[in-house]
């Protein structure tokens, strides 16, 4: 019997991984695979307290949460479509014309 | 079986979310409608919006004293929802007014900007009307993803494209945290439903000290801080309302940051009132922070735009300290205030759609030296919003920011109060000198390229009437907001 504990302390540590990768990397696109790593942790955080709390509820936020992230990822990758098409980059040092 | 499906239709209550379904239905009928429309012809779709905005307000209305409750206690349509359903509403209304002439000047007269604000109004509704963790992220996520295509709608324009790629990326980071914070949260309370969270938290009162609790307390107000742009989170405020279009910078500014404090709100005294020590003593550092860093920093800076983009994160910092105070009169305040804010900030961006030239390189305040001669009405306006956003009587900003402050001191935050007045006071100079260059400075070119246009003027003049109705007589709509508590 693997305890609910062990499940927390993997997804503690993939959601880790993700915020680390966004506060690193530079293109774009990983950053945004680095948000989808973190979302996904929280999907395994939700199916396990609900498998450990008998309730529902968290397996099917978790049906939500992975709808809203494809239509985030549909409308993220066509901005950055259009960012490549006037910058011919991705790196998110590029969007540098607005600053302070 | 058929038991079930009884329950179901009794708890389902489409009345709870007619004001949001009214105006999805909309939206969906005018985005088949855009496909049908020839290029390049927006004004149809901007007066079917504005209808559009107009039934809903009357179903929005018809709601007022009449609250419904539905979907097995997820959504609450009581008269909180529907004052913020009215706000979200004249924020729409306002950005629809000023958006038309602005993108035929831009040459992106597009019918879909329309839809897209529909559908964010539509995604504030579900927010300020849920009561279930899961109904307000999902209203959020409808509200951001309308917001980041917005961001970035002018795909030719490099600002635009970076305005909306900062956008998204962060705002998806955000919504990572948001989303661990409730996940947190439930496996504290087992549940997401806010009533059920708070009998939960006060019946167990060693869950308020359990470290998983505090954890996702903080992580869900990063989320939320996040949206109302409050300091530390604040970086991507300035660069996204500098590059978005301006109604939308408009729009951004007032709707979609009431949504986020209606749902906030919402969570922390409904689902966990119990836990008001811990999150008091966190909101308290960061609306001071807030109120120092939008000011200080707006200060500095010579883009118009960008220094209102920093006067909202100011704005946002007066708006917690009505969240820290957590009385009648602070909440009520910030209902009031978030009305107050929808009029003198649209109505100041209003002023500015009318300023700027094709490209927007006019938004400097050279490009406001010797205005106050050149268009005298246009400046009397100008000038009304600058002082309520100053908040200086008689105008709604006075009247909101006496009220939050009010509460402030009530509920013995006396030295809170005490740094928003002085805050206000910081604020003076960088409006001051707006109105300086209006009127003490020499124009340095002609003003032939400011047409006046009847829908933009019609904005203005909307928003100087309610900024000086609420400002003159504040008594009517504190009181509505008094009963808007749930």
């Amino acid at each position: 019997m693997i305890s609910v504990n062990y499940f927390l302390v993997l997804s503690a540590i993939l959601f880790s991984l993700g915020v680390f990768g966004v506060l690193t990397r530079k293109n774009s696109i990983v950053v945004f695979m680095c948000i989808e790593l973190m979302l996904n942790a929280v999907n395994l955080t939700f199916i396990a307290l609900s498998r450990h709390l008998g309730n529902m509820d968290g397996q099917v936020f978790v049906l939500f949460v992975m709808a809203v992230a494809a239509a985030e990822a549909a409308v993220g990758l066509a901005l950055m479509i259009t960012f490549f098409r006037n910058r011919e980059s991705l790196d998110i040092d590029d969007a540098n014309t607005l600053k302070w | 079986m058929e038991n079930l499906v009884q329950i179901a239709i009794q708890n389902v209550n489409i009345d709870a979310i007619l004001p949001s379904l009214v105006l999805c239905s909309f939206g969906m009928v005018l985005l088949l409608m855009n496909a049908f429309m020839p290029r390049g012809k927006s004004t149809p779709a901007a007066w079917f919006s504005l209808v559009a905005i107009i039934v809903t307000g009357i179903v929005s209305l018809a709601a007022w004293n009449k609250p419904e409750f539905g979907f097995f206690g997820g959504v609450a349509l009581d008269n909180y929802a529907t004052f913020f359903n009215i706000i979200f509403l004249v924020a729409a209304g306002l950005t629809i007014l000023m958006s038309d002439d602005y993108l035929k000047r831009e040459g992106y007269p597009v019918g879909e900007f329309y839809t897209l604000i529909l559908f964010a109004t539509a995604g504030s509704m579900v927010m300020a009307s849920g009561t279930n963790l899961m109904m307000i992220f999902l209203g959020l996520e409808i509200l951001s993803v309308s917001l980041y295509v917005l961001a970035g709608f002018f795909r030719n324009q490099t600002k635009s494209n970076e305005a909306g790629l900062k956008y998204f990326l962060l705002g998806a980071f955000s919504t990572g945290f948001l989303l661990y914070g409730i996940a947190l949260l439930y496996g504290v309370t087992g549940t997401f439903d806010l009533a059920r969270m708070g009998e939960f938290v006060s019946a167990n009162p060693e869950a308020i000290s359990n470290p998983m609790a505090v954890a996702g307390l903080m992580l869900l107000s990063t989320g939320f801080l996040f949206k109302i742009a409050a300091a530390p989170f604040h970086m991507w405020t300035p660069d996204t309302y500098q590059g978005a279009p301006t109604p939308i910078t408009a729009f951004m500014s007032a709707g979609p940051k009431a949504a986020a404090f209606a749902g906030f709100i919402r969570i922390l005294i409904l689902g966990l009132g119990s836990m008001k020590a811990e999150w008091t003593s966190l909101l308290w550092i960061i609306a001071v922070l807030t109120m120092i860093v939008g000011n200080v920093i707006a200060i500095y800076q010579t883009d118009i735009k960008r220094t209102l983009a920093y006067s909202s994160i100011a704005h946002a910092g007066y708006a917690l300290v009505g969240i820290v105070a957590a009385n009648e009169i602070g909440v009520s305040g910030i209902l009031f205030y978030m009305l107050a804010y929808t009029f003198m900030n649209l109505g100041a961006f209003a002023v500015l759609v009318l300023v700027g030239k094709k490209g927007e390189e006019n938004l400097t305040l050279d490009g406001f030296a010797g205005f106050g001669y050149k268009r005298p009405w246009l400046a009397i306006a100008m000038v009304i919003f600058l002082f309520s956003l100053m908040g200086i009587p008689p105008t709604a900003g006075f009247a909101g920011k006496f009220y939050i402050f009010a509460g402030a001191v009530k509920a013995g935050y006396i030295w809170l109060a005490v740094i928003g007045v002085l805050n206000s006071a910081v604020s003076l100079y960088y409006y001051l000198r707006i109105m300086v260059a209006m009127y003490f400075k020499a124009p340095t070119e002609e003003f032939e390229w400011i047409k006046m246009s009847a829908p933009v003027v019609a904005s203005i003049v909307i928003a100087v009437v309610g900024v000086l109705y609420m400002g003159i007589l504040p008594g009517g709509v504190i009181s509505l907001a008094k009963n808007a508590l749930f």
